[in-house]
């Protein structure tokens, strides 16, 4: 009798937690992979697909899933330190097949020579470039993530990628003084 | 009333930490009254002179200007706007080099002086007080009134916030060794000060203005003893010498023993600070109408055969000042001449001389190497900890250093490298010659740059997922109209077969059977053929 009435506490036991934790499991769902969010927001969200994969946040999917952290040139050596230590892994160095590490870009479309194609519009993944079909296009400089991708669709190759401009307000302190140059004196 | 502002006003002052005595050499400019230069035949104005966006411009090549005429105005993103320094022709308006240590070009306006130094008219102002405040606020933007002290930000601006405050601090501490332009302004003109001070308080809605000054000017103290029992509201503090007593944090430290909180402003504790400086051009501009084309520039240093303070029109060349006050390069063509804008602690080398003068220039400096050492050759840090003894921000400065150098941002902001008013103090004491203010300066650089591409990221992933869910949303919507296409035309036929008519897929079902019928009767007659041909 005591045998049954422990399996019968038991069973109504295992009932009640199994239907607070199929409840939890409904109400607190989590809608994405959180690890996921937390690899994106290291990206560096030019949404190039030198990865290999199409956008930052399917690599970062990837990513989670085991793929190798070294295969976003945009981002270079800082963003893949920081996810190896994110993810707890070996930071490696970047790996070339995916391209090498260069300076910001900005594309810039030689306005004179568009023809009003929109196949760029139709490349850019962060909708940097305004224009429409037979009139002039032009790149919202300061939304372009300097990915690359319009450059290539361009059939009168009109797209240049120019290195964004260094400004007082965006320099870096060099540690090496400013070269000083002898002044003469104009008396 | 509170103890603590009972000691504030009995005068007490308090203390702040660290901090430093170098050699102050004040008396070779200061002995001398401000000095009027013949005005040079060409100006360059960079229209970025302030902390802040610039303004649209205003004029274009080959227009004819006259002496404080508005070259940008404040526009729609509450800019701040340059004038003219004299009257001339707009000559050029392009990149050109201007005072930032990064020796990088920004837009400059070149004026030729026609020498007349005709003035545009201003709309002098009898009784200030019957403006409101924020006509007052505009009358100064307007006049392009920005902090003198070092900072150069907008004085309407810091003026518009509005916050209960305990006082108005007017600093004419001038801590840096060398400078002296606050100090012979102090002499020459501490009635104009005062009334900008009472300009100030009235716009800032403050009962009372406290003006320090150094112990180690006595005559300017002496200038102000001799007006202020005229005016109750304003009261002098006599802090004593020491660097960096003169920066925001400190000096409010040294009046009030309030402390600034991290990454805050003085407004948090109910303070806000202006140079003397500043309130003398607060003065000309509500009283006079006038706006800020000139300002004092203490020009000094052993190569200097006349040093002194001079009024000095904004965009005045480098090389123009240092011709007018006699300047003698080194004798030895085998060293370099530095030319440093600002003075020996905080101030940078000049790139070239044909940088202009900005509304934040208080000093060209030319020493020889004899009196301020060329740079040495960086040492590896010996942990002495002299550095930590003197900031006065409380920092640990070795520890940033080890930090900067790491790269390790996230320990450097645990640090609190944004206290850091890079003063200078540490790098001044330091045994080994570590350029510490120079590693905080790029970390700070790099840090804020972090910041910005993060921000940056952040609005290209919302313009990417943006975009994908619009694409997804228009595939949707194609899929639903091809679709919504197919049940209208399948809807059309069953009505009209139903109505008696020729269903459409009968038609098609006999095309087909037709079809099927030619190619089964092809291929009987090409057997037929074959059959043929193998009988013969």
């Amino acid at each position: 009798m005591t045998v049954v009435t422990a399996l019968i506490v038991l069973g109504v036991l295992a009932l009640a937690f199994g239907l607070v934790l199929g409840f939890a499991a409904v109400r607190f769902r989590v809608e994405s992979d959180p690890i996921v969010d937390q690899i994106d927001a290291l990206l560096p969200q030019t949404q190039c697909g030198q990865c290999g994969y199409p956008g930052c946040r399917p690599y970062a999917e990837a990513i989670a899933n085991g793929d190798e952290i070294n295969k976003c040139p945009p981002g270079g050596q800082a963003t893949i330190n920081s996810l190896a230590d994110l993810m707890g892994v070996e930071a490696k160095p970047l790996d070339a097949a995916h391209g090498e590490e260069d300076v910001k870009k900005v594309a810039v479309i030689r306005e004179d020579e568009c023809i009003g194609c929109t196949k760029c519009i139709q490349a850019c993944p962060v909708d940097a470039i305004l224009g429409a079909a037979k009139q002039m296009h032009t790149v919202i400089a300061h939304e372009c993530t300097g990915c690359d991708l319009c450059v290539e669709p361009c059939p009168v190759d009109c797209i240049d990628m120019v290195p964004v401009p260094v400004r007082p307000d965006n320099w870096q302190w060099d540690l090496q003084q400013i070269p000083v140059k002898n002044v003469e004196s104009s008396h | 009333m509170s103890a603590a502002t009972k000691a504030i006003e009995a005068g007490h002052i308090w203390t702040f930490p660290g901090g430093i005595h170098p050699p102050e050499r004040k008396d070779r400019s200061n002995s001398t009254p401000i000095e009027v230069l013949p005005l040079a035949k060409q100006f360059i104005v960079p229209i970025k002179q302030h902390s802040g966006p610039v303004g649209d411009l205003l004029v274009a090549v080959g227009d004819n200007v006259k002496a404080g005429q508005p070259l940008t105005q404040v526009g729609i993103n509450n800019a701040l706007p340059v004038h003219a320094p004299t009257s001339g022709t707009v000559s050029a308006i392009g990149p050109g080099r201007i005072a930032h240590p990064s020796g990088l070009t920004d837009t400059v306006i070149t004026i030729d002086a026609d020498g007349n130094d005709e003035f545009y008219s201003f709309a002098p102002l009898a009784d200030y007080t019957s403006l409101s405040r924020a006509e007052l606020l505009d009358r100064i933007r307007q006049a392009g009134v920005a902090g003198l002290g070092g900072a150069g930000f907008p004085t309407a601006q810091k003026l518009a916030l509005q916050r209960p405050l305990d006082y108005l601090i007017i600093n004419g501490v001038e801590c840096e060794p060398y400078i002296s332009a606050d100090d012979r302004l102090m002499r020459e003109h501490a009635q104009t000060i005062i009334d900008g001070t009472e300009i100030l308080l009235h716009i800032a809605g403050c009962e009372k203005a406290l003006i320090a000054i150094e112990a180690n000017k006595p005559e300017a103290i002496a200038a102000f003893e001799a007006l202020l029992p005229n005016y109750p509201q304003l009261a002098l503090r006599v802090v004593p010498t020491k660097y960096p007593s003169g920066g925001e944090k400190q000096l409010i430290q040294l009046l009030t023993g309030r402390q600034v909180p991290s990454r805050g402003l003085p407004i948090d504790v109910g303070l806000v600070m202006q140079n003397v400086g500043t309130a003398y051009a607060v003065a000309q501009a509500v009283l006079n109408g006038k706006p800020l084309i000139e300002r004092v520039v203490t020009v000094t240093g052993d190569n200097i055969a006349k040093p002194g303070n001079y009024w000095v029109r904004i965009g005045t060349t480098v090389a123009e000042l240092l011709n007018q006050c006699g300047f003698e390069p080194v004798a030895d063509s085998k060293q370099e001449q530095r030319v440093i804008m600002g003075g020996p602690m905080m101030g940078f080398t000049l790139p070239d001389l044909d940088v202009p003068v900005v509304k934040i220039t208080n000093c060209i400096l030319v020493p020889s190497n004899q009196e301020l050492a060329p740079a040495a050759e960086e040492m590896n840090c010996i942990r002495c900890g002299a550095c930590a003894d003197v900031c006065p921000a409380q920092l640990l400065p070795q520890q940033m250093q080890w930090l900067a150098k790491a790269k390790d941002y996230d320990g450097l902001e645990q640090q609190n490298l944004f206290d850091c008013i890079e003063c200078g103090a540490c790098a001044y004491v330091c045994p080994s010659e570590i350029p510490l203010v120079h590693y905080y300066r790029k970390a700070k650089a790099e840090i804020r740059n972090i910041a910005r591409e993060k921000a940056k990221a952040e609005v290209a992933r919302e313009r990417f997922e943006a975009r994908q869910e619009r694409l997804e949303r228009e595939k949707q919507e194609r899929l639903e109209r091809h679709r919504k296409a197919a049940e209208a035309r399948k809807k059309a036929q069953a009505e009209a077969v139903a109505q008696g008519g020729d269903n459409p897929q009968d038609a098609v079902q006999a095309a087909i059977a037709r079809a099927k019928a030619r190619k089964a009767a092809q291929a009987a007659a090409a057997a037929k053929q074959n059959q043929e041909g193998d009988d013969e």
